[in-house]
């Protein structure tokens, strides 16, 4: 038995989050990912993964970059920079966002939060967070605005599944019950300063909680003391990606890239071509948004005996259609699943197609995202 | 600790004899090395193995692994319980989760493969 290795795998040491050795304490594998040294599972990914339908998940996000954006001139940066248009933000709340190249590539999506009238949180990818930034930085430099890249200062936890509010409610001075999905208001939570937001990347109810960097363990020692009766367990990057690929939400480096549109990957809603001024990407967007599509970014049922995986190819008839982005063994469904690009005609619903598994075709059915939609 | 009756690879496989017949496996490291085995991929009975050829897959949640034959000979049994119960590689690697049964061409093969100890200083080391 051998392993195949990893992609992508940098040469530098990777960066560690202030939680590694907490993360260790109780047996956790880690592995870099995005240049940081993160954990990938602590009991059992399929465990990890139940647990967050279930109960509740406790993550370590302190890799992700958070970027924040202040100034009169501050919705107005971040709308010439960005595809979307925080400007139409109410405070408190928050979007999902991407930022592109001038061919309208993605050079990362996000989250960006409206904290005040002239204050904004973007959160990127860890793996993106340095690019992000410059290009950020570079792209306000005309507007009354300031940019702090508070990324390697800021811990960040989040409490995923249907358990969280009743775990986190009793740790914070923060009013849960009005707090709405994509939306974040400041408080405490066991004492210490945060910025509670109702998002996550799961699929389930649940809190993103940001923290001063210092502050991270003792977050995570009261989210993991106060959470035990509710069922809370730790939970890495394995379950993170298999909970968002059966919420049928796309991660950078798989399903969006720089040699994608937001029109490839049935973003287009996210591009606010009717906002007012120049946005960097806006005339290859407008140019996409009416040209034919190429490819169609859909989810796959694997109907066949056999796991489709990111790069195998996807085939109709005797041609090629496209690639598989993700794909896993969906621990919620048992069975397989998949997102893919194909091609234009192959995306409807119910349409037969077959994923390449090493030397053999695996019968796979179009099927609508996402997988797994959480009970209400 | 790894069965002391069993011969082993340094690819994790496991070997158990019982005249021409071995049955074979993966050992309880590579099981717990790989994490949750969702998908196991296994020849049919009748086909011929080349020592050190790949005869399958073993798939857990994140990774794909090669299998590969620790012993040449001829497919006489499949573990069929793997097709609903791949789950059994991590929780009886040795016992319920064998994968395979093979007629050996040489029977001498699998004494010339690592004991428990060595196989133990493979993983230790």
């Amino acid at each position: 038995m051998t392993d195949t290795p990893a992609p992508g795998e940098g040469e530098a040491a990777p960066r560690e989050t202030p939680l590694v050795a907490t993360h260790r304490a109780v047996g956790a594998r880690l592995i870099e990912f995005g240049g940081w040294l993160m954990p990938v599972q602590y009991r059992g990914i399929l465990d990890e993964h139940r647990a967050v339908r279930e109960r509740a998940g406790l993550f370590d996000l302190s890799h992700m970059g958070e970027l924040f954006v202040e100034g009169p001139g501050a919705g107005d940066a971040l709308a010439a920079a960005l595809v979307s248009d925080p400007r139409r933000l109410e405070v408190g709340r928050a979007h999902y966002s991407m930022i592109c190249q001038p061919d309208g590539g993605i050079v990362d999506d996000l989250i960006v939060y409206r904290l005040a009238a002239e204050r904004f949180l973007v959160v990127a990818n860890a793996s993106n967070a340095g690019v992000v930034s410059d290009l950020l930085a570079e792209r306000i430099v005309a507007f009354r605005a300031v940019l702090d890249d508070r990324s390697l200062a800021t811990g960040l936890c989040a409490v995923q599944g249907p358990r969280s509010a009743a775990i986190l409610a009793p740790l914070t001075d923060v009013d849960l019950a009005p707090l709405r999905y994509y939306a974040a208001v400041e408080g405490q939570v066991a004492g210490i300063p945060a910025l509670v937001a109702r998002t996550g990347y799961t699929g389930e109810d649940g809190f993103e909680v940001f923290v001063e960097w210092a502050r991270t363990t003792e977050l995570w020692a009261a989210l993991m003391d106060g959470g035990r009766a509710e069922g809370l367990e730790p939970c890495g990057l394995g379950a993170r990606d298999t909970l968002r690929l059966e919420a049928g939400m796309p991660l950078y480096g798989n399903e969006l890239d720089r040699a994608t549109n937001p029109y490839d990957a049935g973003l287009g809603r996210v591009v606010k071509l009717d906002k007012d001024g120049d946005f960097v990407g806006r005339s290859a967007l407008e140019r996409l948004a009416v040209a034919p599509p190429t490819r169609r970014l859909v989810g796959l049922t694997i109907t066949g005996r056999g796991i489709a995986r990111h790069g195998y190819p996807v085939v109709s008839g005797g041609r090629v259609s496209g690639v598989v982005t993700s794909g896993t063994q969906s621990p919620t469904l048992g069975r397989p699943i998949a997102m893919a690009y194909v091609a234009p005609g192959d995306e409807e619903p119910g349409t037969i197609l077959a994923v390449q598994v090493r030397d053999q075709h695996v019968d796979a059915v179009v099927t609508p995202l996402p997988f797994y939609r959480r009970p209400r | 600790m790894v069965p002391a009756d069993l011969r082993y690879t340094k690819e994790h496989e496991w070997v158990r004899q019982d005249g021409d017949i071995a049955t074979v496996g993966i050992t309880q490291f590579a099981a717990d090395e790989l994490g949750d085995v969702v998908f196991v991929e296994l020849p049919a009975v009748g086909a011929t193995l080349q020592q050190h050829g790949t005869f399958g897959v073993v798939e857990s949640v994140k990774a794909v692994s090669d299998l590969f034959a620790p012993v040449a000979g001829e497919v006489v049994e499949i573990n069929g319980d793997l097709v609903a119960a791949p789950e059994l590689v991590n929780i009886d690697p040795y016992g319920r989760g064998w994968m395979l049964r093979v007629r050996l061409s040489d029977p001498g093969q699998p004494a010339a493969l690592l004991d428990a100890a060595a196989y133990e200083s493979v993983t230790h080391g």
